[in-house]
């Protein structure tokens, strides 16, 4: 990430009060526990307060765009699962949709339900992934252990959907690899009526609890023009109130047909945007119902061409991952079987770039709770 | 001979030995009672339900290798943990776990000693042991030690000042020092400080909660922060002493809530003649009973409660709970005064 002034230089004196003092740096990560993977952040402290930080990242980078140029069409949805591991079907959905807008593949009505709804439960299992470390890092660690108990519920609603866990390769380039197995509907219903549940509970320890306000409010503030300057997307830039959701504003999948809200917050703390994704577990369950209510029968694969060979071309395709705006921009050069340019916007990676600014000139204890609070996967990040 | 020499040293025998296996058994019931209200079973493997955990732990621990980090300074970093534990025990001396028996024939005692300083010499001997935690932070010379250290030191000083004022409304009350004559009071005046104190018992509580650094003011050892704070440097036995000492700490502060607010030893409602009946228990009973009940909200505290900032935790000590406490003072003094 670039920085004036690098937080790894020699301290500075700080001159003042009585004594002078020393700043202190101190390396937080890669292995660090509330980093949430290899990021890692150099601080420079005053005391407990945070003069500047660096932010490293590129330990988990795997070369996954370069990779995909190398691969046909069908291999790379394979490795959009290990951008976002936490919710591998939704980098599922974006690519094989943006192929589709390349080819101009017609997917059926079901197949877009289908994905909508694996896109809506991938949701809720990334933000209860959130939720728990979130409040984890914040040491409310019961949280962490219920969140975990709901996402492995919808672990096994996947596992039988695509036999995967965590990578499901749960899409093909214009619709399903499989139908979806008897009784899985009923499954999912049971879910969200669980889910409902689940989340009053998790709101009943956080959302009023003295101390968790107190940890939130005020915390991050953000303006919705600096988050918008900064490239923030999904619930950070939603927590400061702009109503921006790629759900609603761009359709993909069956959402035109569904009706839901786009939550958003007032102050751009970090209590917004604690508020905002808790408010986007309960749309996803309203959009899960309502999918399941109106799924049609029908064909789940549209017109493919037995080789996916797209025309010479470009194209941008963006659809709303839980973390924010995941977008790919792929170039196909017409003549060879693998993309001649493949491009990620990793909403992760955005987000991240607002941690700087963030942090500056609040305590160490803040700096956990609000890497927590933009929700970035370091997978994602470095790719 | 018997009653000079015998009977104390069997009785510190006893009082020590239970004290570190209640300690280790503590450290198990935690993770019980908090894997219980995360919906899961805690340590299951070591025995039938994992009652022998501590026994592995123990040997787990000492047959770790004991690492000194080659640019610490190696005798403050050996004396460390031993300035952190030893407090922690020897405050047991005055706590009475009960009135005179009388065992075997002869009149026994169920408490070490009875000075008549004893709360005076809980409060500063407990507040020996933050000594070894700013040592540790200091003697590791490694940077999230010394932050951890740091902050636990200014976190005790200050929260040990709002938790002696709760226990100077206790003493105007008893009009003495000594753990046994404030029992004594509490069964004279028939009713448990508890109730008369409501502030003093409140704020004597998320004082010590802040004191033994549990949740939500673990600060010191906020783990994710400061990677597990001012012991990071530590391994084996030593760790495990700072681990001891936390918990044993806990037990002392339960042990002196008890005492000094819920009537010690005595049964409840010590003045209703009415329920003279419960007399049959014997009366340390009762004394392990209500610092047990202390000892489970401290988990079940630590298993609900987010932690606080290290600065919304001194504003709640010093802008909160101090002048609270003055004022309780105050109103007890002239309401003392007033009823004489």
């Amino acid at each position: 990430m670039s920085s004036t002034g690098n937080a790894l230089d020699t301290p500075a004196t700080v001159r003042g009060a009585m004594f002078d003092t020393n700043e202190l740096v101190i390396n937080m990560g890669p292995q660090h526990p509330s980093t949430h993977g290899v990021l890692r952040v150099v601080l420079r402290l005053d005391g407990e307060k945070v003069v500047d930080a660096d932010v490293v990242i590129g330990y988990l980078h795997r070369g996954i765009e370069k990779l995909s140029e190398n691969r046909n069409w069908t291999q790379i949805i394979l490795l959009t699962d290990r951008m976002d591991y936490v919710a591998a079907a939704t980098s599922n959905v974006g690519y094989c949709e943006t192929v589709e807008k390349l080819m101009a593949i017609e997917v059926p009505r079901r197949a877009r339900y289908v994905r909508t709804i694996l896109c809506e439960l991938q949701r809720i299992a990334s933000h209860c992934l959130w939720i728990g470390t979130h409040a984890m890092d914040i040491g409310a660690m019961t949280v962490f252990l219920y969140a975990f108990r709901e996402r492995e519920l919808i672990l096994d609603l996947f596992e039988e959907m695509c036999g995967a866990r965590l990578t499901y390769n749960s899409m093909r380039i214009g619709g399903l690899p499989q139908d979806l197995p008897p009784g899985w509907d009923k499954k999912v219903l049971q879910f969200c009526d669980i889910m409902t549940e689940k989340v009053t509970e998790y709101e009943e320890l956080l959302t009023h609890n003295r101390i968790w306000l107190e940890r939130t409010k005020s915390i991050g503030l953000i303006t919705g023009a600096q988050a918008v300057a900064l490239g923030l997307s999904g619930p950070p830039l939603r927590g400061s109130g702009v109503p921006r959701d790629v759900r609603k504003d761009e359709p993909y999948a069956a959402y035109d047909e569904m009706e839901f809200d786009v939550p958003v917050g007032t102050a751009g703390d970090t209590y917004d945007r604690y508020l905002v994704r808790m408010e986007e577990f309960r749309q996803s369950i309203r959009i899960i119902r309502q999918a399941m209510e109106g799924i049609p029968e029908g064909p789940i694969v549209g017109k493919v061409p037995r080789l996916i060979k797209p025309a010479a071309g470009e194209t941008y395709h963006a659809i709303e991952s839980p973390k924010g705006e995941l977008g790919y921009f792929i170039v196909s050069d017409g003549k060879s079987t693998n993309p001649y340019r493949f491009r990620v916007r990793p909403p992760s990676f955005c987000n991240l770039q607002g941690l700087r600014p963030l942090i500056k000139g609040h305590l160490i204890a803040d700096v956990v709770a609000l890497i927590g609070s933009l929700d970035v996967v370091l997978g994602e990040v470095d790719r | 001979m018997i009653d000079t020499l015998l009977i104390p040293f069997l009785k510190i025998l006893i009082v020590l030995n239970a004290t570190l296996v209640a300690v280790t058994y503590m450290v198990l019931l935690e993770r019980k009672v908090i894997a219980w209200a995360q919906s899961r079973l805690g340590p299951m493997r070591v025995g039938p339900y994992g009652i022998l955990q501590p026994v592995a732990d123990a040997i787990k621990l000492m047959l770790k290798e004991d690492i000194t980090p080659v640019r610490a300074d190696k005798w403050v970093f050996t004396a460390a943990p031993i300035i952190s534990m030893v407090p922690a025990l020897i405050v047991y001396a005055v706590i009475p776990f009960g009135p005179t028996v009388s065992l075997f024939g002869r009149q026994v005692t169920l408490y070490i000693t009875d000075i008549n300083v004893g709360l005076l010499y809980i409060v500063s001997v407990a507040s020996v042991g933050v000594y070894g935690i700013i040592l540790a932070g200091y003697a590791s010379n490694s940077k999230f030690p010394l932050l951890a250290s740091l902050r636990a030191s200014a976190q005790l000083i200050s929260y040990e000042v709002c938790v002696t004022l709760s226990l100077v409304s206790i003493i105007l009350m008893s009009g003495s020092l000594s753990m046994v004559s404030i029992v004594r009071a509490q069964e004279s005046q028939g009713l448990w400080y508890m109730f008369v104190q409501p502030f003093a018992f409140g704020i004597f509580i998320i004082g010590s909660l802040a004191e033994t650094n549990r949740a939500p003011f673990d600060m010191p050892e906020a783990e994710q922060e400061l990677t597990g704070g001012f012991h990071t440097e530590y391994s084996g036995m030593r760790f495990a002493l700072f681990f001891l000492a936390e918990y044993a700490n806990m037990i002392v502060v339960s042990s002196v809530a008890t005492t000094l607010f819920l009537g010690g030893w005595l049964r409840p409602f010590p003045g209703v003649a009415a329920l003279s009946f419960l007399d049959f228990v014997p009366s340390w009973t009762w004394f392990l009973i209500k610092s047990f009940v202390f000892l489970y909200v401290f988990i079940w505290i630590r298993a609900t409660l987010p932690r606080y900032r290290y600065d919304q935790l001194m504003r709640l000590g010093w802008k909160v709970l101090i002048p609270l406490a003055i004022i309780n003072l105050v109103v007890t003094g002239i309401v003392k005064v007033l009823i004489s």
